[in-house]
């Protein structure tokens, strides 16, 4: 194997982490009123020339990148450049933040308040506090959390106000400033406004760029963004959205700043505030504009126990360090710095290469609760339609099972292993006690609850089967968003699983095929760095040859006595998602004429529809992102073309001969075509 | 075995830099002083050094690493003589040696490697034989006997080089012969209608001028070696003097060049001050770094000597404001001769380096103007800079010009450090080539190396060359923090050339040379990818020939490439430099 020699496998097993202190237990000691008032100095990057917000603004407005533009933009438009710059300013205006310390000790104040009646702990690896210290004296910072939650950004500053770290600024989407008051709130703590799209808007990237870059490059603060772009839905990592992290790493790459740290933070809720919102948002029900009022709405109906949250801060990774033997920075040697450039295929590259490896880093760092693995027992219960439960001590048992898996995986598990299992399980299950439902020492996902969670306005007695189905769909999207948390530590193996199980002999090569084909279908969906797919297939051979799962010789692959239960449990992880994507296919295959707003109306009528009669089995496949995932991967594959321009404009032009074989593949009824990676 | 005159070595150092009668030591009382009585620092004691070398490098003076005293002769190679050529050189009357002391003399420049090899007695490939040619004709016959014999010859000026270019290729299998220019060193004729001289390539750059003077000329050109550097290096590796903002870099004194190759003699017919026929064929001479032949003769311009000179210097508060302030100066073209700006811990370093103060008077000035620009004008000590500045013309010119620089200064925060600040930085920089040698006597190693870039990215490569070479020292073990500084020593239109010096503590190291090199190497590569070049004027030699290629494309190596094999198609001029 060619790419053997440069890839060394770490056993996950001795991944190194650091343990956690609760950052609550100090607030219910001690007054919240002097905590929200303590002396505040924390330790700032060592090249900072201080400076006022309105100097920053100042600066951006008479940067060389933003004049070029403006000059540029006068000219096409035919207006004086003059009312081109009011225009930057304008937009400047909009966007920046104004962090102010009496806000963020107002947001100190209540947040304890609120944190303390919400959650049972906030656990912070303190030495990843530390490291992180360290990398705000020495250069730039750009946090990076994972985005489950609303509450992400505000605890993060939160956690950084109480640790005596520089505040950060965040980079937060325009929708928050729907909401006057805590638009504002949010601006005085640190946020920034971005529009969602301005594709094609010039000047509003070159304001924008130039200001994020400038805050940056003086250590005015540290960075903050979401490399998902928008809080996930799913629990599952979305691929990562490139454009910022484009801007943070450009003064590295044209030599501004010597290195930039960037530090991935992971944050992880035993329960999210936003459970079923976000079920509900899946399978339809439109998304809530963000106004004060429902944010205060959410507060109600969640003043509840939340369980613990864990954040870990992880190793800062230097750009530097990444860009070595990647990038040759000599290519910003000829054209002055200040003119804007498309990036090259090198640059994309790169930062998107970093930015999966920074995902990654995320992925890795998310605490799993017990309940995690819970919720792939039920969720398996019941696509196997078992339809009286599981016996409780059989629960704990696959449990256990899992728990053990998992961590020969890597999963940061939290599993209390002073505390006997079968308690373990019990107090998950308390937790979760809106999910699942106990009767008789049998345990099952409460689907047939009426009431409780119901949709709003919905009060009619009489509930049709198509409503009683997607009220179970909730309850189960919720179930599969705390298993998908936990997905990323299988996925590798589970893919080659279903390759095992797809391919029609046992020769090695074969399954690669298979692996590979499944890989690129399923990028998409999971975070699979692209072209790295011998990387991940030894990685998945390593793994379960390691577990005795698998023997591997030069060329077969062959399954172990006791290897088959794992094989089984994880070809029925990938299972769903390969049936919804089958689905999805037969549903294209079956249509003429279709826009790209039509899709997810009619393929959730379709879905439905083979749900009800029973023709599918998998009801998560109700879930948007699903849906929206897969017609990617078929764009990207090119089945589907999107239509662009004209008339047509967003019209989806099908290719069925391609759909029906990446349908009847996907059920493995298709062998895999010959992989372009032969080297194997 | 011809006696040649006086030879050179008889009066510098064999394994360090300079005059043999001046260096730094500690004295019994354990001060630093320089010696000799050549320097206006000669026979003074600095009281500062040793505290500023034991807080900057943790260097201790109970920790000595002395050179070996004496060459051991034994431990040099027998020559390997080319016998028929011998016979024939011997003919043309021509003084040679193969005395080992001539020979490993002129086997190496002053790279750090080279020096540090010689102080440990390890002596590796050296000529086989020197020659000293007295003309041009001697220099033709020479090249011809090469040529006919096979035999490789490397030319050697004032062994100042920086770049490697004087090693023998270890891998030459061939009678090497160092070709010693040193006794060409007349002026042949002074032009003061055209004002230009014709002078030999031999001669040294502070013989050359004090001979102009006595006929009231100066050519102007005065690179920091110039005590040591000859004409024929200067052309060779494209020099560039401190005062080139009035009198130009070698490229724009010089009008016409002999040079002497295996095809031949080359020179252009006429002494027109520019022509159009084809591409200059000085430029390929110039930088040819002795691959292509010798430079024999040079023809270049002269002006009548300054009538005043003034110091002067500037304190900013910090170094941004400095770079602004030179670039400002650069664009209103209004640079004096000289301007070059010294960071913080240059600053900090020329200031350990003043003499003792004989009266107290001077003392307490020196203390008031301290209070002054630290208390009074809020300078952080830890951030300013200061700029030294030499002015040069007609008395009322000079004072003229020194406002309107003072005043662009004034803008960008700069104050008037006075003269005396100003001279000492100049003379600094002939003393403090001396100063590495007393840091080899104590565990420091180090050296300088330049570049050249836009004015955009001076302050950027400023700051990732010095933070990049503290992060290789970490990452290659070094156990103290190293100095890592730099000066903006030229000013262009379009850039500034900018050099940088960077010094540690080896002590704990097994092998501090190979380590100081992996961090050269990095310094350079950061330096590249900045946008920096891969020389301003110390040339590549062989230190820097394999950024070569990057650094001219693949064409432009290939053109440079076809000029070599036509010139020289049996690599006579064998020094393996630049290609």
């Amino acid at each position: 194997m060619a790419s053997k020699a440069v890839y060394s496998h770490r056993d996950p097993m001795l991944k190194k982490r650091d343990d956690f202190e609760d950052m609550l237990e100090e607030r219910r000691n001690s007054s919240d009123l002097r905590y929200a008032l303590k002396c505040y100095t924390p330790v700032l990057y060592k090249g900072l020339t201080p400076c006022k917000v309105s100097e920053l603004k100042q600066m951006v407005l008479q940067s060389d990148q933003l004049g070029y533009v403006i000059t540029q933009v006068s000219k096409e438009k035919g207006v004086t450049s003059d009312e081109v710059t009011g225009e930057a300013a304008a937009i400047l205006e909009e966007m920046a933040q104004r962090l102010q310390l009496s806000t963020v000790r107002f947001f100190a104040f209540t947040l304890s308040k609120v944190f303390k009646t919400l959650f049972r702990s906030i656990c912070i690896n303190e030495e990843g506090l530390q490291r992180l210290q360290q990398a705000i004296h020495n250069h730039p910072v750009v946090l990076l959390p994972s985005h489950r939650s609303y509450m992400d950004f505000l605890l993060m500053s939160y956690i950084l106000y109480t640790y005596d770290l520089a505040l950060p600024v965040i980079a937060a989407g325009m929708d928050f400033m729907g909401m006057k008051v805590v638009g504002e709130m949010l601006r005085m703590s640190g946020a920034f406004f971005i529009r969602r799209s301005f594709g094609g808007d010039k000047l509003y990237w070159a304001v924008f760029s130039e200001y994020v870059k400038i805050m940056l490059k003086n250590g005015y603060a540290p960075v903050e963004f979401f490399l998902e772009g928008t809080r996930s839905r799913t629990a599952k990592s979305l691929t990562p959205k490139l454009g910022l992290l484009n801007i943070v790493m450009d003064p590295f790459l044209k030599g501004e700043v010597f290195d930039i740290s960037l530090v991935p933070v992971s944050i992880s809720y035993e329960r999210t505030l936003e459970e079923a919102l976000y079920a509900r948002e899946l399978l339809g029900v439109p998304k809530p504009k963000e106004s004060t009022s429902g944010l205060f709405k959410a507060r109600k109906i969640l003043s509840e126990d939340y369980g613990s949250i864990h954040v870990y801060f992880g190793q800062p990774v230097s750009v530097r360090s990444l860009a070595e033997s990647r990038v040759n920075r000599s290519q910003f040697n000829l054209i002055p710095r200040h003119i804007p450039t498309r990036p090259s295929e090198e640059i994309l590259s790169f930062v998107n290469d970093s930015a999966y490896r920074l995902v990654r880093a995320q992925e890795e760092n998310m605490v799993l609760k017990p309940w995690v693995l819970l919720a792939f027992v039920l969720l398996q219960k019941q696509a196997a339609e078992e339809k009286q439960g599981t016996a409780l001590d059989e629960l704990t048992e696959q449990a256990v099972w899992l728990r053990d898996l998992s961590r020969q995986y890597g999963a940061f598990l939290h599993w209390p292993d002073h505390i006997p299992p079968s308690e373990v399980v019990s107090s998950s299950l308390s937790l979760h006690r809106g999910l699942v439902r106990i009767s008789e020492g049998r345990v099952q996902l409460a689907l047939e609850q009426v009431g409780g969670q119901q949709v709003p306005g919905e009060t009619r007695g009489a509930i049709t089967p198509e409503e009683e189905l997607l009220n179970k769909a909730v309850v189960i999207l919720s179930c599969a968003s705390y298993r998908n948390q936990a997905l990323n530590v299988f996925i590798r193996p589970a893919l080659l699983a279903s390759a095992i199980h797809t391919a029609a002999s046992n020769r090695k090569q074969e399954i690669y095929n298979s692996f590979s084909f499944l890989r690129n279908m399923f990028s998409n969906e999971f975070i699979l760095c692209p072209g790295a797919t011998v990387q991940d297939f030894e990685e998945a051979c390593y793994l379960l040859v390691k577990t005795g799962t698998l023997q591997i010789n030069q060329q077969e692959v062959l399954i172990t006595e006791r290897g088959h239960r794992t094989l089984a449990f994880l070809t029925s992880v990938l299972d769903p998602f390969l049936q919804g994507y089958q689905v999805v296919c037969r549903f294209l295959c079956e249509q003429d004429g279709l826009t790209e707003k039509q899709f997810i109306p009619a393929v959730r009528k379709f879905i439905i529809k083979h749900l009800l009669t029973g023709r599918l089995r998998y009801t998560e496949v109700l879930s948007s992102d699903l849906q929206k995932n897969a017609l990617a991967a078929l764009i990207r594959l090119g089945a589907v073309q999107k239509i662009k321009g004209g008339e047509e404009q967003g019209t989806l032009k099908l290719n069925k001969v391609m759909l029906n074989s990446l349908e009847d593949t996907l059920g493995g009824k298709l062998p895999t075509q010959k992989s372009v990676v032969a080297h194997l | 075995t011809f006696k040649s005159n006086p030879k050179k070595q008889e009066i510098m150092k064999w394994n360090g830099w300079g005059y043999s009668d001046s260096k730094f030591l500690y004295n019994k009382k354990g001060q630093a002083e320089f010696t000799g009585k050549r320097y206006r620092l000669s026979g003074m004691i600095i009281p500062g050094l040793r505290e500023w070398m034991e807080s900057t490098f943790s260097a201790n003076l109970q920790h000595k690493t002395p050179a070996a005293p004496i060459l051991n002769s034994s431990a040099v190679q027998p020559p390997t003589l080319n016998e028929a050529f011998l016979k024939e050189l011997k003919s043309t009357g021509i003084p040679f040696s193969h005395d080992a002391e001539d020979r490993v003399f002129r086997s190496h420049g002053h790279c750090l490697h080279e020096i540090f090899a010689l102080r440990e007695g390890k002596i590796g490939r050296v000529p086989d034989l020197v020659v000293w040619p007295n003309c041009h004709n001697d220099v033709v016959k020479i090249v011809e006997l090469a040529c006919k014999h096979n035999v490789c010859l490397i030319p050697y000026g004032g062994g100042t080089s920086v770049s490697s270019a004087l090693e023998c290729p270890p891998e030459e299998t061939r009678s090497i012969v160092s070709l010693d220019t040193s006794q060409m060193n007349r002026i042949l004729w002074i032009d003061e209608k055209n004002l230009t001289a014709h002078v030999e390539a031999g001669i040294v750059g502070q013989d050359l001028e004090r001979l102009l003077n006595e006929s009231g000329y100066c050519t102007g050109h005065e690179p920091d070696s110039m005590e040591f550097s000859s004409l024929g290096g200067w052309v060779a590796t494209r020099a560039s003097g401190m005062k080139k903002n009035i009198y130009g870099n070698i490229e724009d004194l010089v009008v016409h060049i002999k040079m002497v190759t295996p095809r031949g003699v080359i020179e252009k017919s006429c002494q027109g001050p520019r022509m159009s026929t084809g591409p200059d064929v000085h430029h390929f001479i110039m930088g040819s770094e002795g691959t292509l032949g010798v430079v024999t003769e040079v023809t270049m311009k002269i002006r009548p000597m300054p009538e005043y000179q003034k110091y002067g210097s500037v304190v900013f508060p910090n170094f941004e404001m400095g770079v602004a302030c030179l670039r400002e100066v650069a664009r209103q073209r209004c640079a004096p001769a000289s301007i070059r700006l010294m960071d913080n811990e240059q600053f900090k370093f020329g200031h350990a380096l003043k003499p003792q103060v004989s009266s107290i008077f001077t003392s307490f000035l020196d203390g008031l103007k301290k209070f002054y620009i630290t208390k009074f004008k809020g300078f952080d000590p830890n951030r300013l800079c200061v700029a030294t500045l030499l002015f040069e013309g007609d008395r009322e010119k000079v004072l003229q010009h020194e406002k309107q620089v003072y005043d662009i200064a004034a803008k960008f925060g700069g104050l008037a450090a006075g003269e005396d600040n100003g001279q000492r930085g100049y003379m600094l920089t002939f003393v403090i080539a001396y100063l590495r040698d007393l840091g080899m006597d104590y565990y420091v190693i180090g050296e300088s190396f330049e570049t050249s870039m836009p004015w955009d990215r001076v302050l950027d490569i400023c700051r990732n060359v010095k933070a990049r070479i503290v992060r290789e020292c970490k990452d290659k073990g070094v156990q103290f923090p190293p100095l890592s500084t730099c000066r903006v020593t030229q000013t262009y239109d379009a850039g500034a050339c900018v050099y940088f010096y960077f010094a540690f503590n080896y002590r704990g190291l097994s092998d501090p040379v190979h380590v100081y090199e992996q961090v050269e190497h990095a310094a350079r590569e950061e330096i590249l990818a900045n946008g920096g070049s891969l020389s301003h004027h110390h040339g590549v030699g062989k230190l820097r020939k394999e950024w070569m290629r990057e650094s001219i494309s693949s064409v432009g190596m290939g053109m440079l490439k076809s000029v070599k094999d036509y010139v020289d198609p049996n690599n006579i001029f064998g020094n393996r430099n630049l290609l």
